[in-house]
């Protein structure tokens, strides 16, 4: 199967409450397309922890989904301050969350790392002042 | 152990339960959300004192079995309608979560 099946969603930047929207839905449309759980899950977590990115550091962004029959392709667009040292953004524990946004849970530095750990490829492209552009694969039966 | 025992073994009150037959398999306990999504596994019961909206999304995102919120916390009703809606099951419990982990340990 060479065409793929997209999904394209606005994520908003200022809504904490509904902020996964994106992935629920997504998860929603694999769970019905018959993917195994495992690779649910793991799309599941990238997506969401990429959306809270987009929520908390970037004022919102763009989600495009591409599902093939071997492989999902999620790319994470938006136009926020960008990430001055990506090294730095990929250890775990390091975050430059707010308060405001650690007493909601999140902030603890695990969001880069979680999307590496449970995607077989990760890319980050990113320009201080312009944005951040992510680009994710999960390979269907890698695991 | 099924996620409907819960309720009947250890008091616990259920808040939300539309799917009462799931089984637990282990449990994991946390509060920071991205800690959870990246460590618990697939059917644990979860066990936090966190009850924002977002508590929701993240169990249904990484798929644990259930929600067991520890300390007494409980949620709005607007969370409890999107967890019923979203499949979620959470419960309630007047204990701490060490507790609730010692408890649930040797069942599940």
């Amino acid at each position: 199967m060479n065409d793929a099946l997209t999904f394209h969603f606005d994520v908003d930047g200022e809504n904490f409450v509904s902020a996964g929207q994106a992935s629920v839905q997504v998860k929603k449309n694999l769970r019905e397309l018959g993917f195994p759980p495992e690779v649910i899950r793991r799309v599941s977590i990238a997506m969401y922890e990429g959306e809270i990115n987009m929520v908390i550091h970037a004022g919102g962004g763009e989600a495009d989904v591409d599902v093939f029959e071997d492989r999902i392709v999620i790319v994470l667009t938006d136009r926020g301050p960008g990430i001055p040292d990506i090294d730095l953004a990929m250890q775990e524990g390091y975050s430059t969350a707010t308060d405001r946004v650690r007493s909601l849970g999140f902030g603890a530095g695990m969001g880069l790392p979680n999307m590496k750990r449970y995607t077989d490829e990760m890319r980050i492209d990113s320009t201080v002042g312009k944005g951040t552009v992510i680009t994710m694969s999960i390979l269907v039966n890698n695991r | 152990m099924r996620v409907s025992e819960l309720i009947d073994k250890y008091g616990m009150k259920a808040l939300s339960l539309p799917d009462p037959d799931r089984e637990i398999a282990g449990g994991y306990c946390g509060d920071l959300l991205s800690w959870v999504m990246g460590r618990a596994q697939q059917d644990n019961a979860w066990i936090t004192i966190m009850s924002n909206m977002n508590v929701v999304a993240v169990a249904s995102l990484s798929d644990v079995s259930c929600v067991i919120l520890a300390e007494g916390v409980t949620l709005e009703q607007g969370i409890v309608d999107t967890a019923r809606g979203k499949d979620v099951n959470v419960l309630s419990s007047e204990k701490s979560a060490f507790e609730i982990a010692a408890l649930l340990a040797p069942d599940v």
